[in-house]
């Protein structure tokens, strides 16, 4: 690498780390009945970056948060591209109807919000937001957000502490409202990409049916979380 | 000097009505809205609706809290005037039919009290255990006469009965069943968003409710006029 490109980039950085900080207080709440969110991410990052697209497959990092939970790889994604980044601000699992307050300082490129948790219990479902251009003009702002399929795994909705990428099932129930011994919903998958997910099916057999998830229970209607962005 | 005293006067006549609005408290000219309720569902009544204006720090529930007891029973049985009682003075709607789906209702809040620029509407849907639908605590918008705002609302749980759909725990007219019951047996005890109704053609037998009886979000709009 030549001297005039070190200094450009030396110069760069400079100018990152010298932009000035916007504080957000965000508020974020899971309003689904009967399922849990996994460790949170939230990150603030330029406009032309994401951690998933619509209609797009899934990095391996994003299944793993799909999948099991693990927020990990993202970060140090994430971390890699300069992004402020808040892990697991709900220290834990979210409870249903579970409301968090924290604050997200963010460096002036980065313009956008993304976010994404795993919906617990489902195979792959997660909740999420790509890339929301964060408003600028001081104010309280509420969105609301929906459920995404990774599209990386099978819905067959047995719980069999399968939570590693690319191992079938479902880790847990935390709720503790599930069945065993399900002979699965499905062993397909036909929509590889990301998409809007289309929901659990359930059933009532406490120990066998199609699924081990709770038709009763483990169901939701969107959207599956609140977010209020207060810009200061 | 002659502009000197102008400017004076102008001052005291400000003065004057700085002091005229101390002396009125918060008093404001009327404000009158007409409120526009359609019930959006295939076949879920909404309970008479109750509609409220009230100030900052109240609301008919909030997500994540339990539900107080007047929530409960609006939500399981449909009967809202508890709600009202909270704030009996202050300006309140009941309307005195259920909304029945594909129709709605209209009728007018009214209030000179600055204070009072929250609204809060809600409704039981009636075939099932304890969901409801409406806004809660909305700060209503600045408009100009005959302008209006749209609001389409979510499904809530109140969190207070356990969504069994069975054969007798369902007050509307799918199951003729109990309403209130001040028995707590939810898996989730505080009011979050509803899960939707499961039903006996989708798989759940013993199920009171058919297909029909299913709904999505949004259930309600509700239409905010300046009158």
């Amino acid at each position: 690498m030549n001297k005039k490109l070190l200094l450009a980039m030396a110069l760069a950085a400079t100018t990152i780390g010298n932009a000035s900080a916007r504080e957000l207080s965000i508020s974020f709440t899971n309003l689904t009945h009967g399922n849990h969110f996994t460790p949170l991410l939230f990150s603030a990052h330029a406009d032309d970056q994401h951690i998933f697209e619509i209609n797009t497959s899934a990095s391996a990092n994003l299944q793993a948060m799909a999948e099991g939970g693990d927020i990990a790889g993202l970060v140090s994604d994430l971390a890699a591209l300069n992004a402020d980044v808040s892990a697991n601000p709900a220290a834990g699992l979210m409870t249903p109807g579970q409301s968090i307050n924290f604050e997200l300082s963010t460096q002036e490129i980065n313009t956008n919000l993304s976010i994404a948790a795993m919906i617990l219990p489902t195979n792959d479902g997660f909740v999420g937001l790509d890339s929301l251009s964060i408003p600028t003009k001081s104010g309280s702002y509420t969105y609301y957000l929906n459920g995404y399929d990774a599209g990386t795994e099978v819905n067959d909705e047995i719980i069999n502490g399968g939570g590693m990428p690319g191992v079938a099932g479902i880790p847990a129930d935390p709720l503790g409202e599930n069945g065993s011994g399900a002979s699965g919903v499905t062993n397909s998958e036909s929509n590889t990409n990301i998409h809007i997910h289309r929901g659990v099916i359930g059933d009532v057999n406490k120990t066998g049916g199609a699924s081990d998830l709770d038709s009763r229970v483990h169901r939701w209607l969107n959207p599956v979380a609140r977010l209020i962005i207060e810009v200061k | 000097m002659n502009k000197f005293s102008s400017k004076v006067s102008l001052n005291s006549i400000l003065a004057a009505s700085m002091m005229l609005t101390l002396s009125a408290c918060d008093l404001v000219p009327q404000q009158e809205y007409s409120i526009s309720i359609s019930n959006l569902t295939h076949s879920q009544p909404l309970s008479p609706p109750v509609a409220m204006l009230h100030g900052k720090n109240f609301s008919f529930w909030s997500v994540g809290d339990v539900a107080s007891e007047a929530l409960e029973i609006m939500a399981e049985g449909g009967d809202g005037s508890g709600l009202l009682e909270l704030k009996p003075k202050n300006p309140q709607h009941q309307s005195t039919t259920p909304l029945f789906p594909g129709e709605s209702t209209e009728f007018i809040l009214e209030t000179r009290r600055e204070k009072l620029k929250y609204l809060s509407i809600v409704g039981m849907l009636i075939n099932t255990n304890d969901a409801f639908s409406g806004i809660n605590a909305i700060e209503l918008p600045d408009l100009e006469e005959g302008q209006s705002s749209v609001y389409y609302t979510y499904t809530y749980d109140a969190g207070t009965e356990f969504n069994s759909e069975l054969n007798g725990t369902i007050p509307g007219p799918a199951d003729g069943g109990e309403g209130f019951n001040a028995a707590r047996d939810d898996v989730t005890s505080v009011v979050t968003l509803h899960g939707g109704i499961v039903s006996a053609d989708d798989n759940l037998a013993d199920s009171t409710l058919s297909g029909a009886d299913k709904f999505d979000n949004p259930t309600l709009r509700i239409v905010i006029t300046a009158r």
